[in-house]
């Protein structure tokens, strides 16, 4: 019940800031931290919960921007239906990308998911309609009332996405399907004599993996008012998605929430203050630093820190 | 596509062919052999580009550069190994995701350091054989790339007599198989694989020198070739070295004819390694030569 | 006579060029207790790889309750009732003794009512049954040895199963452990599950077997009553080499 409270808690304070707050940048940073919450508490049920890795985010959230613009340079689709569009198609792609590997152990499917975003990136850049390789602009829609400013309503509604993929993450978790995916990231072979369908659970984990990604990069279009190949399947992405929980932690919902944060904080000082590949670096060892002494993440620190007490 | 065309197009993938598989043959080592998901080894291979590149500004030759930097390689691989081991192969459970988060790491490490320490432009080096092409009837074939053939071919053929003649390197082919077995043979199977995985890496050492002979390098290579290596050795078969070469050739022949072909050239051929792995992974798996 | 719960025709296995099993030919009625000895090697676990699902038999089939589930896998033989603990005890190290128990209940026994069931005081009476409800808490992999063997038991167990096949489930304990272990298998069988025990501790093997076959380089090599098969001279090659 308090998990609710939260939610419902956070989306009014997003709300009342974007009626609020007049600081542009503020926008800017926010909408870019939320985006990074729903990639890596996407990216933490197939990382996390399942084990396994997905090196691929930039190819799934790619697919999804794509999927939206696209969509709506041909139809004028409303925001709602593009997320609804892009996460179908990155869901697709999750599974794909399963269906290929995931009898095949955990390592071959990461690789894939590399060749993904490659070939992802390469089909858009040879296709001409979505706007090859110098891109596409894009003329934005009003904002649907009573938001004033566009950047304003998409600010809220990647609120509204981080809210809802926070409680999917959390609901399968704590339920028998975050179980199942669980005894098959502890035991593959006790899972299956457990009658845990394995292939379909991992299957299932792909896809809504993939869907989220797709969904949380739908309104980038939107955003910038222009996409093109390069940036959409930067690299950054697969970094954030991948260290945010790595960092944060991986056992529950709050970890990658944790870790989307500092991450987006840091990227945003070190980035600004230094330079971008200084980030990547700072990224880079923490990572590893994290993944050899402190494998909780940040999140089993504070628990340890609290005390033995403490659940 | 006339004749001509179509058979250079074959004859330049032969010898890219022939170089894919010499940069590929330390992950067939690292990964394909031992087992350990190595997605930092183009990160490693660039940095041998680089500290040939450093050494060739000194006036050596590239290819012995490649050579001499061997040894330091070498030990760099035992030691990442070792502490590989002790950090995620020891502990079990959870150490599969772990233990690729942190080549990830890792890779990501040497390639950020490498754009800090030398910035993004690219690198090249000099030699007699660079820039100077043999001519066979109509066909140009750059130099470079066929003194590259030439130590692939070397290379590969010095490794599987190691692995063959050798008991150091029969001990490498047995502990893929059969850890027991070798223990009982009385050799620490840990040992082995620390030894294994430090050849693997002195080899990324030459092919980064072969890389920065064949063209210029720059820190985000690595993205590139970790397609390439890994479809070299998926196709191989893990484990197998005559597959790499085999599985190169097909690689070669495959970007070439890409790169030659009307519609398509250089805007697709980055995907084709990627597209063939994916294409072996899902019909294949176990590729031409698994184990 | 009533049909065998488990028929398995002439099933082989290969590795390469290593043959684990030849031809091997069983039948198992309801409600048995069944012994299956064999050196270290002998394909024992083999056997229950391919009858359970983990490996793929060659040749020859599996017939279970009258249906062949030789092209099944494991989770659709588990659902089925067959039922088997490991030899090296697999728990879901992340989860909770309760947990581990939670996911074949859910998955198995109560796949179609999830709604309805009460998974966690289901599993707490197994976990009373076998003497762990006060560990039900623990993270699993904090456990000794012989309560190891006991999950592994509980979790077979959880799975409501009409075939169990206990995988070693004696190694290495004492004296007194192994009683605990051989009264839970007991109290099973009275329930009705069949059960199927592979073991090398001959004392446990004699008091609970009804019949018993012994297995030797991928075949069977004699098939008695546990005071024959001692005697047996076959066997004792087997066992002390030739």
């Amino acid at each position: 019940m308090r998990f609710w409270i939260g939610a419902g808690v956070a989306v009014l304070a997003a709300v009342a800031m974007a009626a609020l707050v007049k600081y542009e940048y503020f926008f800017f940073a926010g909408y870019t931290v939320l985006m990074f919450i729903v990639l890596a508490t996407a990216w933490n049920i197939l990382g996390g919960y399942a084990g396994y890795v997905n090196f691929g985010t930039p190819a799934f959230f790619g697919l999804g921007a794509y999927t939206a613009a696209v969509i709506y340079k041909a139809t004028a689709a409303p925001l709602v239906l593009q997320i609804a569009a892009a996460a179908l198609t990155a869901g697709l792609l999750g599974l794909l990308a399963g269906v290929l590997t995931l009898r095949l152990r955990g390592i071959f499917f990461a690789i894939a998911t590399i060749a993904l975003t490659v070939i992802m990136q390469t089909v858009f850049i040879n296709w001409r309609f979505a706007g090859g390789a110098t891109g596409l602009q894009l003329l934005r829609p009003a904002p649907i009332a009573p938001f004033e400013s566009y950047i304003k309503m998409l600010f809220v509604v990647m609120a509204l996405m981080a809210v809802a993929s926070i409680a999917l993450a959390r609901y399968i978790e704590r339920s028998w399907l975050g179980r199942g995916l669980r005894a098959i990231r502890d035991s593959e072979e006790a899972a299956e004599a457990s009658g845990v369908p394995t292939l379909k659970l991992k299957l299932f984990a792909c896809c809504v993996c993939g869907a989220l990604m797709g969904a949380a990069g739908a309104p980038m279009p939107m955003y910038l008012s222009y996409i093109e190949p390069e940036s959409t399947f930067n690299l950054n992405y697969a970094i954030g998605a991948l260290a945010s929980p790595m960092i944060g932690g991986t056992a529950t919902w709050a970890g990658p929430v944790i870790g989307a944060f500092v991450l987006s904080s840091l990227q945003q000082i070190i980035t600004v203050t230094i330079s971008n590949e200084m980030n990547v670096l700072v990224v880079g060892v923490l990572l590893v630093v994290f993944v050899v002494a402190a494998p909780e993440g940040i999140l089993g620190l504070f628990k340890r820190w609290l005390g033995p007490s403490s659940k | 596509m006339p004749l001509d065309l179509l058979w250079e197009a074959v004859v330049f993938g032969v010898l890219l062919g022939c170089f894919y598989a010499a940069v590929s043959i330390g992950l067939s080592v690292s990964f394909g052999l031992l087992d350990v998901p190595h997605v930092a080894h183009p990160a490693i291979m660039v940095l041998g580009s680089y500290c040939t590149w450093m050494l060739a500004s000194r006036g050596l030759d590239p290819v012995l550069a490649g050579v001499v930097l061997m040894p330091a390689f070498f030990l760099l691989g035992m030691a990442v190994y070792r502490f590989y081991f002790e950090t995620f192969e020891k502990r079990g459970s959870d150490a599969g995701v772990r233990g690729i988060a942190f080549f990830f790491g890792l890779a990501l490490i040497v390639e950020v350091g490498l754009i800090l320490g030398f910035g993004v432009d690219q690198r090249m080096v000099e030699a007699a054989y660079i820039g100077k092409s043999l001519s066979i009837g109509d066909m140009q074939l750059p130099m470079r790339t066929l003194v590259v053939s030439g130590v692939a071919v070397l290379l590969t053929l010095l490794l599987t007599l190691y692995m063959s003649k050798t008991f150091m390197g029969r001990a490498i082919k047995a502990v893929a198989q059969d850890e027991s077995a070798l223990r009982l043979m009385g050799a620490n199977p840990v040992r082995v694989k620390q030894w294994a995985f430090g050849i693997a890496t002195a080899v990324a050492a030459l092919s980064g020198a072969m890389l920065i002979v064949v063209g210029p390098v720059d820190p985000g290579l690595d993205r590139v070739y970790i397609g390439r290596t890994f479809a070299v050795v998926v196709l191989a078969g893990l484990g197998s070295m005559t597959g790499t070469v085999a599985a190169g050739l097909v690689l070669g022949v495959s970007e070439s004819l890409v790169l030659a072909a009307p519609d398509l050239g250089a805007s697709w051929a980055p995907a084709v390694s990627f597209a063939l792995l994916l294409i072996v992974l899902g019909v294949r798996p176990q590729g031409l030569f698994g184990r | 006579m009533a049909r065998p719960l488990l028929e398995i025709k002439g099933i082989s296995k290969h590795f390469g060029g290593f043959t684990a099993l030849s031809e091997v030919s069983l039948e198992i009625a309801a409600g048995e207790r069944f012994g299956l000895i064999g050196p270290n090697g002998s394909g024992k676990t083999t056997l229950i790889n391919c009858v359970g699902g983990a490996l793929r038999n060659d040749g020859g089939s599996i017939v279970f309750a009258g249906e062949d589930v030789s092209r099944l896998a494991p989770y659709q033989r588990a659902r089925r009732g067959i039922a088997r603990s490991f030899q090296i005890p697999r728990p879901f190290r992340t989860m909770s003794v309760l947990e581990n128990l939670q996911v074949p209940l859910e998955y198995l026994a109560h796949r179609r009512t999830l709604h309805t069931a009460d998974t966690a005081s289901e599993a707490m009476q197994i976990l009373a049954s076998m003497g762990l409800a006060d560990k039900a808490r623990t993270p699993s992999n904090r456990l000794s040895q012989v309560e190891l063997r006991k999950l592994e038991l509980a979790r077979a167990m959880a799975a409501q199963p009409r075939l169990l096949i206990s995988d070693e489930a004696m190694a290495g304990l004492s004296g007194s452990e192994v009683d605990e272990v051989l009264k839970i298998l007991f109290d099973l069988n009275a329930r009705g599950i069949t059960i199927i025990m592979i073991e090398h501790i001959m004392q446990a093997v004699m008091r609970f077997s009804q019949r018993v076959v012994c297995l030797d380089a991928g075949r069977i090599i004699c098939e008695a009553a546990p005071a024959e098969i001692v005697k047996n001279q076959d066997v004792q090659r087997a066992y002390l080499g030739a």
